[in-house]
């Protein structure tokens, strides 16, 4: 093929590249010279881009660029200028009483979304990310409170928890094991006198000898009409809330052996802001008192 | 036929002005774009674009001057696209986001528009009200202000660079840049209040975004008006492919008339006495030198062609000179130029002979084909009319009919429902209210059935109950948290569900909105 480089295709007209292909030759048709050029300027751009932003790794890091542009730096900025926004709002906060708080409407949505994200990072692993809790675990949104249902009172839980040792202020109580002090059957009693007090049918019989036993045994902290009570944080037996599960097997299991939940102290661990965030969130829960 | 005397037909100028896509070369690959002169044209054409430049400009930059009162809680722009607050004015019309498919209605309505006009009449859209068109309109008056017409313009072009034609480049380079950011700067007060816009953009505080936007529509108004212009339409534009597709053999279309032009003839009066078949084509050229798209509409239809119909002009003026009918170069539709293209070649048994289509007095035989409006109207055309129509018609039903007032209900997904400690059920939700005037309302929040649910709204002091009265915010979405208990002995009942009804007590616009309400199954 000595004129390869010369053949001109008869038809088009066109100078061919000299590639041929069982007669088939193919037109010398260059792309158009703006596309070429183009991509030159890509190919420059990815090496500026490369000189001047963080591109090539190494052993331990990638280079750094001359721009010495980071991500990581960008979401810092970003971070301290949403920190920064949200200043004025944190200090009267942290200046103000929860009461003040809820006063304020602007101030109390703020606390809302603030404590609702609170919530989802300290508190959901025990309450659900509803705040719907789950057995031994106290749902917050309905308006049973062992220890009480105003913003201060859930304020005063949060911050020092329940049973948290080494706080000397948390909520403590402590319901007896009755596994020694009562017989089996007198257990099956007092649980059939409590389940009756909700409004569910039980053995007659049962309910009788079982009032008895409440009123000698139980009554001294749960009150003689079983509604319980918030100073020794005694739940109320008489309403449809079951924190420990519901029915007589559930509540002899309880008199047996009673299980005690416990309630990390919050205010050294996240501050006293975000606990007063975390009242108000969940006190708009629905709830609140 | 009257034939006017030779001097007449002589004073017709001659040009020198070939089309830059001629058949006879091809172009190599990367051969430079030729430049393209076009000279003035008169007739009445020209006169039809330069109302329609009058009135397309005219309504780009006026409109957002256009002030409408709405009261004080909304903005008094006529036309105003207001992106940060999610609103879209149009004189008394305020369309809402969720309301967007008014817009995408008039833009299918603008695609069926397009349609219509392109079947009917051509490619009337390029040729008259296509941006790229109208500017590079406006950018030739103003080339041919400061640089003359055709002639002069080609002698500037070609001679050296002299202080006399620096100075004109600059000065013709300035204005256009003037323009464009008059385009650009329109473009942007249809997004903000026009008159605190143009304060804050002189003062140098206006969002970056506008300068950006005005920065961009400039560059692109100078490129392609002022520096590519037909090379816009003849490489860059999709539309032209797509709108050939819908032409048909009765659409019109710029056409020469080569039954009654050929054989063209530079010489007419001597050919004609040598016996030769002479048509009415002098061969001037005027059709090629007006031609923007700088193409020769005598070698047929092309791609280039956008129909502005200068060539008709250049050729009438032409005609009136020579004392002959008008319209050698005409709107006709291809069915009408086949058929007296038939009458003309016998057929097609032989080349084109003119006298053919005339009588012996020179006057069009009788079988010759005119325009008729008639053939317009077919299948075709009234077919994209109706579905424009029903579309139209179907927005202007939307647009009465629509609500000003609408409820939106979100149920709680987590917890979805809370046992109260007397036994009853609580469903959390999420209530916004729109509120799509600009005007102070009070709506009464009502529930409908369950007639034992009642309801709170969290963060009011009205305590319970199943209807309320709650003041909305003029042309804003009021969210409310709201609660629905019902007691633990009418469970039963929520399996029907309830409704949430919005009212508005003046007017009685309401809405209507059917929730469910969850509950533990055992409490059934």
């Amino acid at each position: 093929m000595a004129d390869k480089h010369k053949h001109v295709d008869e038809v088009s007209g066109v100078d061919t590249t000299g590639h041929e292909w069982d007669g088939i030759r193919e037109l010398n048709n260059p792309m158009p010279r703006w596309w070429v050029y183009t991509f030159y300027a890509t190919i420059l751009w990815a090496v500026c881009y490369a000189i001047a932003y963080p591109s090539w790794p190494m052993l331990t890091e990638a280079t750094k660029g001359v721009l010495g542009y980071s991500s990581r730096a960008e979401v810092t900025a970003e971070l301290s200028a949403a920190k920064a926004a949200q200043a004025s709002n944190l200090e009267r906060i942290a200046s103000r009483t929860v009461e003040d708080i809820m006063a304020d409407p602007q101030l109390k949505q703020f606390a809302i979304s603030a404590g609702a994200s609170a919530f989802k990072v300290n508190c959901a692993q025990c309450h659900g990310s509803g705040g719907a809790g789950g057995k031994g675990f106290p749902n917050l949104n309905d308006d049973e409170w062992l220890w009480g249902g105003k913003p201060e009172e859930i304020y005063q839980t949060i911050a020092h928890g329940v049973r948290h040792q080494g706080d000397g202020e948390t909520r403590v109580s402590e319901m007896p094991a009755f596994a020694d002090m009562l017989a089996s059957e007198e257990l099956r009693a007092t649980a059939a006198y409590v389940v009756s007090l909700t409004g569910i049918p039980s053995n007659p019989a049962l309910v009788e000898t079982g009032e008895q036993l409440f009123t000698d045994n139980c009554a001294s902290c749960h009150g003689a009409d079983a509604k319980g009570s918030r100073e020794f944080g005694a739940p109320n037996l008489a309403d449809a809330i079951w924190l420990k599960g519901e029915g007589e097997q559930a509540i002899i299991d309880q008199m047996r052996s009673p299980k005690h939940g416990v309630m990390p102290a919050w205010l050294q661990r996240i501050g006293d802001p975000v606990v007063k965030e975390l009242a108000i969130f969940v006190h708009s829960l629905g709830g609140g008192e | 036929m009257l034939h006017k005397p030779a001097h007449k037909a002589g004073s017709v100028e001659r040009l020198e002005a070939e089309p830059v896509n001629a058949a006879r070369h091809r172009k190599p690959l990367y051969e430079k774009r030729r430049k393209i002169f076009p000279k003035r044209a008169e007739g009445r054409f020209r006169r039809f674009k330069w109302l329609v430049m009058l009135v397309t400009l005219g309504i780009y930059y006026m409109t957002p001057w256009i002030r409408w009162d709405r009261g004080e809680h909304a903005p008094d722009q006529a036309v105003l696209i207001d992106l940060s607050a999610r609103r879209f004015y149009f004189f008394f019309i305020e369309i809402w986001p969720q309301e967007f498919f008014f817009v995408a209605g008039l833009l299918v309505m603008a695609g069926f528009g397009l349609f219509l006009v392109t079947s009917a009449i051509g490619r009337a859209w390029c040729g008259y009200a296509c941006p790229q068109t109208v500017w590079v309109d406006l950018f030739l008056v103003i080339e041919r202000f400061i640089e003359g017409d055709r002639n002069a313009r080609m002698r500037l072009d070609a001679g050296p660079w002299t202080l006399h034609k620096i100075r004109k480049r600059v000065a013709k380079h300035a204005i256009w840049l003037v323009i464009g950011v008059a385009t650009g700067g329109a473009w942007i007060f249809y997004f903000a209040d026009a008159p605190t816009l143009l304060k804050s953009f002189a003062a140098l505080q206006a969002p970056p975004a506008a300068y950006m936007t005005v920065a961009i529509l400039t560059a692109t108004t100078y490129v392609f008006g002022g520096l590519m212009r037909e090379q816009v339409c003849t490489y860059m534009c999709p539309w032209p492919r797509i709108q050939a597709a819908m032409l048909d053999e009765n659409s019109l279309v710029v056409t020469y008339n080569d039954w009654r032009g050929e054989t063209r003839s530079r010489h007419a009066k001597k050919a004609a006495a040598a016996g030769e078949v002479v048509g009415d084509c002098v061969d001037c050229n005027a059709c090629v030198a007006v031609c923007p798209m700088g193409i020769d509409i005598r070698d047929g239809q092309q791609l280039e062609c956008i129909t502005c119909a200068l060539c008709i002009d250049a050729c009438d003026g032409v005609m009136d000179k020579l004392g002959r009918e008008r319209g050698l170069i005409s709107y006709a539709t291809l069915s009408d130029y086949a058929a007296n293209m038939a009458l003309a070649t016998d057929g097609g048994a032989t080349t084109i002979d003119p006298r053919r289509v005339r009588g012996a007095n020179g006057a069009f035989v009788a079988g010759i084909r005119h325009f008729n409006w008639r053939t317009i109207f077919r299948p075709r055309v009234l077919v994209y009319f109706g579905v424009w129509v029903l579309v139209g018609l179907g927005l202007l039903y939307a647009l009465v009919s629509r609500d000003r007032l609408e409820l939106n209900v979100l149920h709680d997904r987590n917890p979805q429902y809370v046992v109260e400690s007397d036994g009853s059920v609580r469903n959390g939700y999420m209530i916004k209210l729109l509120n799509m005037i600009p005007e102070q309302r009070r709506i009464t929040l009502a529930l409908e059935g369950m007639p034992s649910a009642h309801m709170r709204i969290a963060g009011r002091a009205q305590g319970d109950g199943r209807s309320f009265s709650v003041a909305v915010d003029p042309d804003k979405v009021t969210s409310l948290k709201v609660f629905v208990t019902v007691p633990k002995a009418k469970l039963a009942e929520a399996e029907e569900g309830i409704s949430f009804r919005a009212e508005d007590p003046s007017s009685h616009e309401r809405d209507v909105y059917r929730a469910n309400f969850n509950q533990p199954e055992t409490a059934k």
